[in-house]
């Protein structure tokens, strides 16, 4: 091979740029900016939290297929609580959409569509905010 | 490439320790399950919605279940006419049954304020025209619209042929006055239009137009029920459909 030693030191230098941006946070054990959650307290979510950051986009689709194709808006948990299918009404009666949505929404560059309908503030204008569980109405 | 004995025993290891690592590999990415789905629609086939709206029965210049509608819903008030977005509204009487009109209606008729809403046809145009199955008849007579499918192409507002249906130019938010928590607004580039208050019917209360009117010019009920307070009235009295002439099947009765 010719020109053995330039190749293998650009080979090196490469995979050392590239992989910067691992030494950098190994360097300094952390990145910049994480995000921190405003969880609610003493109160816990519709489903374990665990199962919740796993899967509550497809549980906002599947609610999103039952009340709008289906026409049920009654969710019930595993815990065999009954829950209203309402993005506001039910998720934004505990979470704040800037304190909680947009921290990993903004941190992960996912930008959902929901707000652009969806009200993000359950108390705006002149509301009669919706309870939680179905059975209270 | 020639692999000798020795060589090949050493991939065989490599692949087989490979094959181990699949497993757990997989449930990492895998141990999202999928959420429980209900049945695929609650909606009963058993019952067909409809409305009577009783002409000439409004008090003057009463708008109280247009104005229900607007706030429950969030119909924003947009003042172009070309832009303005509209549920339940009223127009003269000539306009909404054209076929009447003559250059000698009755004066009683003539510049009459008639309540005009979507029809939710027994065969809806709309529907049928529909690229993306945003809007579809249910199983209980309401035809319904999914904003989240919209894709704006305005087909079923070609397709309707009461004028039931308006679309987003603008966005619709800042024409609020007051917005409802509780309902979500709608899009630029969405089409909207009434949905007999579906999202009320699933909690057994009545549409909010109905509730509002101080008259009881309108009556809401089920059409395949006998005994309902809308059969009961379509079978004593003189009712008219929009345009029933062209087979759409039109939900909606004007008694006379």
């Amino acid at each position: 091979m010719y020109d053995k030693g330039k190749i293998i030191a650009g080979i090196i230098i490469f995979l050392i740029l590239i992989t910067f941006p691992i030494w950098y946070l190994t360097a300094h054990s952390q990145t910049s900016h994480v995000p921190s959650l405003e969880t609610p307290i003493g109160n816990e979510c519709i489903e374990p939290t665990n199962w919740m950051l796993d899967n509550h986009m497809k549980l906002l689709d599947s609610w999103r297929n039952q009340a709008v194709r289906g026409g049920n808006y009654t969710y019930v948990a595993s815990d065999g609580k009954e829950w209203d299918i309402a993005l506001t009404g039910t998720c934004l009666a505990c979470h704040d959409k800037a304190e909680f949505c947009d921290q990993c929404h903004s941190y992960e560059g996912v930008t959902p569509d929901c707000w652009s309908c969806h009200i993000s503030s359950p108390t705006s204008g002149n509301s009669t905010a919706s309870g939680n569980i179905t059975g209270a109405q | 490439m020639d692999v000798d004995r020795r060589g090949f025993i050493k991939l065989a290891g490599i692949a087989f320790v490979g094959l181990l690592a699949a497993k757990p590999i997989f449930d990492v990415f895998s141990r999202a399950e999928a959420p429980k789905i209900a049945a695929e629609t609650e909606v009963s086939s058993k019952i067909k919605w409809g409305m009577a709206i009783k002409i000439g029965n409004c008090k003057d210049g009463c708008t109280e279940c247009i104005t229900a509608c607007d706030n429950i819903h969030n119909v924003p008030d947009i003042p172009d006419p070309k832009h303005e977005i509209k549920w339940i509204w009223d127009a003269n009487y000539e306009e909404v049954f054209p076929e009447q009109d003559s250059p000698y209606i009755a004066n009683s008729l003539k510049s009459l304020p008639v309540l005009v809403l979507c029809n939710h046809c027994l065969k809806p145009p709309c529907c049928r025209v529909c690229p993306t199955g945003a809007t579809w008849k249910r199983a209980d007579g309401i035809v319904m619209m999914d904003y989240h499918r919209c894709i704006g192409c305005r087909y079923c507002m070609a397709g309707c042929p009461y004028g039931a249906r308006s679309f987003n130019w603008v966005d619709p938010r800042p024409y609020i006055k007051t917005l409802n928590p509780d309902y979500p607004t709608r899009t630029k580039g969405v089409v909207e239009k009434c949905d007999f208050c579906e999202e009320r019917l699933a909690k057994g209360l009545i549409p909010a137009c109905v509730e509002a009117c101080t008259e009881k010019v309108l009556v809401f009920g089920d059409l395949n029920d006998p005994n309902s307070d809308i059969r009961k009235l379509l079978a004593t009295n003189y009712s008219i459909q929009r345009k029933a002439e062209l087979g759409t099947g039109p939900n909606i009765y004007y008694v006379i």
